[in-house]
């Protein structure tokens, strides 16, 4: 932590304490008003326990998949150095941008009962596939983690030191004793991690069940919160259910932070290829095999969502554009929430750190937790507190923008933190020697160093915000929609074309708007 | 053995590194000058980590410039890294024997005799974290010890070390060389330590590695690319 001489003002106080009572009063108030509504004193039903038990199964089928998948595909991409290779890596990103409703209309294309494969398959006489249900929800679920899981391992693999190849190879070590020696050592330390954060991430994908799950046998617990909230409006019910998934939430993302390392966004995975071992022909052939699978297996839904999104992107009804500006909206506004409450508690953070060091790790600490809380149960959270005094319907769009932000909190602490802490060691002590105070010091000195990873904060949220069906769901009327809640509305009755349309537009907007961002904290890096 | 660079070229962007000349068997030859030079990339070269764009290397007049690293008759020693954190000191010299591990009661005794004689004994047991640095690279010793190969090359290997310890190291070094009778590659930027083990240096400076000359008269004599490293 800095040692900053600054001096703790007021203002840092007001704004850090206020971003920080806020964060505080999303994740942890909002447990305490469902506690409050929750129907603690009747027991689960038979059905409910089916829930849990459902969310719980299909996450861990889900985690165990994408795992299996990932590490031969990781390893494949660690050893092998071919054209194309940087472009695979690359779009390994993407899903984590990519709004999933987007993914699951692409998945739809192409596993659905009129898919490409259901098409090929019917040659054979073997009728359409049913994505719905159980096997669609883990399709998609390994479908979105196989690329966070092999990002993971990738960075596994380029910790391991270049020299230990080489002494391999000099040692005549072969690709079994390299699997055994430095491969195993190194994904027994990050598979744990890699597994609980990709379960964690399934155990609260709203998305994927709205739109493949549903059903007795295929519900997961947020989609019954949703549906106790809008269907049979059963505030104790969807009290309950929310205290369940916070309650798994937080044993499961304890765990996580626990075990697993930090996921760094930008740390070089494009280090280069130097093998001296899997050169046999059998090597080559798995590693070009399983390359192959996953990449059709994750290019193919996005390329046909792109593709047939073109024609239908020019006769989208008029409700579409007003949903696309309400996006805009919420995701422009949750961007400017979420940096502004990272850039306070940041600045008190590091303030703190001087005299109260508890307090500021605390902080520090308690801030990253986001990370586990479930937005679904913070927006039950707040549908329950607002209801008595306030139609839902009012504040759909300003909750969901408030929401985002919160989610994406952790992510511009994480970036915007650490360069403040750069910029305070670099340039703080300079600006205090040539007497700068409050405003001018912190344009002059700290701003200029902090340009880039709040510009880069800023499009991650406002592209995460953007693609977000979560919150909204809950909120809004039938007459207000974001892009992605119209998607989903339109893909329930079957207009898929239409769909698509909206798709191109929402992936279209939403890497301009990350992109703008971005583009706009490194401007004027570059002109100096 | 003994090591020729045939009109040897390499480049890497803006990098160029050129070779033409030969190592004798049994000759200790530091490879001296800046950081960045090539020092590190000529021994890659030798090795077979790095294929040259244009040229030959030969062992013995026996030309192996695309021979896998692993068929090489060399020892290599890095600046760090030398061993598998999760096996024991034991096992990492014993990969000097066999890869795979398979060990008799033979090579188990052949183990604890080379960390005896890099004053390690009874050692054999604690895992490298239980090391100190200087430890490290005298493990990584006993295995090039066992492997016998008729080169061995270090890069900068015992850089992080203190003076004395170093001398400790380079004392090993020297009585492991001369009882196997290897061809030593040292990599170093101290013009003492080329000095204290070594009889002919190539000096690496400006893209080129120019032919080995006696250490002594080198230090004695040094034309300028080694003036101006040296700072004399």
């Amino acid at each position: 932590m800095a040692h900053s001489s600054q001096p703790i003002r007021p203002i840092h106080f007001i704004l850090g304490g206020s971003a920080f009572a806020l964060l505080l009063l999303l994740t942890l108030g909002t447990v305490i008003a469902l506690w409050w509504h929750a129907e603690t004193s009747v027991a689960l039903t038979p059905s409910d326990w089916s829930i849990i038990q459902f969310t719980i199964v299909q996450a861990l089928a889900s985690a165990s998949i994408s795992i299996i998948i990932a590490i031969p595909t990781a390893r494949a991409l660690s050893r092998r150095n071919f054209r194309g290779r940087q472009i695979i890596l690359t779009i390994m990103g993407a899903p984590f941008i990519l709004p999933s409703i987007v993914a699951i209309l692409g998945i739809l294309a192409v596993w659905g009962r009129s898919g490409y494969i259901s098409d090929l398959i019917a040659n054979f006489g073997v009728g359409p596939i049913n994505i719905y249900g159980f096997g669609g929800v883990v399709l998609a679920h390994v479908f979105f983690n196989i690329p966070l899981a092999t990002r993971i391992f990738l960075q596994g693999w380029s910790a391991i030191p270049i020299e230990h190849f080489r002494l391999s190879a000099q040692l005549g070590i072969n690709t079994a004793g390299i699997t055994r020696h430095l491969e195993r050592p190194m994904l027994h330390a990050a598979v744990p991690g890699a597994f609980l954060l990709i379960f964690l991430l399934c155990v609260s994908s709203f998305t994927v069940a709205l739109a493949l799950g549903g059903g007795p046998k295929a519900t997961t617990i947020e989609l019954a919160i949703y549906q106790a909230l809008r269907f049979d409006f059963n505030l104790a019910k969807a009290s309950q259910l929310a205290m369940i998934q916070f309650a798994l939430c937080v044993v499961l993302g304890g765990l996580t932070i626990l075990l697993s390392k930090p996921i760094h966004f930008s740390q070089g995975l494009d280090r280069k290829v130097e093998r001296w071992d899997a050169h046999e022909i059998q090597y080559r052939i798995f590693d070009v095999f399983i390359l192959t699978i996953v990449c059709l297996f994750l290019f193919l839904p996005l390329y046909s969502v792109l593709i047939r999104g073109i024609i239908p992107l020019f006769t989208l009804p008029a409700t579409v554009w007003v949903a696309a500006l309400n996006s805009i909206t919420v995701a422009l506004l949750s961007a400017i929430i979420s940096v502004a409450m990272a850039l306070t508690m940041s600045a008190l953070i590091i303030r703190l750190a001087h005299k109260y060091q508890t307090a500021s790790q605390a902080m520090e600490i308690v801030s990253f937790l986001t990370l586990a809380a479930s937005p679904f149960v913070i927006g039950t959270g707040l549908f329950v507190i607002t209801f008595p005094f306030i139609s839902p319907f009012t504040i759909a769009l300003p909750v969901t923008a408030l929401v985002n932000a919160a989610m994406s909190l952790p992510f511009s602490l994480r970036m915007i933190l650490p360069a403040m802490i750069r910029a305070e060691s670099h340039n703080g002590r300079l600006a205090d020697s040539l007497g700068m105070q409050t405003w001018t010091r912190f344009y002059i000195a700290i701003w200029p160093r902090l340009r880039q990873p709040v510009g880069f904060s800023a499009g991650l949220a406002a592209a995460l915000s953007m693609g977000d069906l979560g919150v909204i769901t809950l909120f809004a009327p039938p007459d207000v929609a974001t892009l992605p809640l119209i998607m989903y509305r339109m893909m329930s009755s079957y207009q898929l074309e239409a769909a698509a349309g909206v798709a191109l537009l929402l992936v279209s907007l939403s890497l301009s708007l990350f992109w703008i961002f971005d583009k706009g904290g490194r401007l004027e890096h570059n002109l100096r | 053995m003994s090591i020729t660079l045939d009109k040897i070229k390499l480049s890497h962007g803006e990098f160029t590194l050129t070779a033409d000349f030969k190592i004798k068997e049994g000759q200790k030859v530091a490879l001296l000058g800046p950081s960045g030079g090539g020092k590190s990339t000529l021994l890659s070269t030798i090795a077979g980590f790095k294929i040259p764009d244009i040229g030959r290397v030969l062992y013995n007049e026996i030309d192996i410039t695309n021979m896998p690293p692993a068929k090489r008759p060399i020892a290599l020693l890095f600046q760090e890294h030398n061993l598998f954190p999760h096996l024991s000191v034991e096992k990492n010299v014993a990969l000097g024997i066999n890869p795979t591990l398979r060990l008799s009661a033979l090579d188990i005794k052949v183990v604890k005799d080379a960390l005896y004689r890099v004053g390690l004994d009874g050692q054999g047991q604690k895992m490298p974290f239980e090391l100190s640095g200087g430890q490290q690279q005298r493990v990584a010793l006993a295995r090039c010890l066992l492997r016998k190969q008729p080169i061995l090359c270090l890069d900068e290997p015992f850089a992080a070390l203190g003076p004395a310890l170093k001398r400790e190291m380079l004392d090993l070094v020297k009585e492991i060389v001369d009882s196997t009778k290897a061809t030593l590659l040292m990599v170093t930027h101290q013009p003492e330590d080329a000095s204290y083990i070594t009889d002919q240096t190539v000096l690496i400076a400006d893209g080129q590695a120019h032919s080995p000359i006696e250490t002594t008269k080198l230090l004695a004599n040094p034309p300028i690319a080694l003036a101006q490293y040296l700072g004399t």
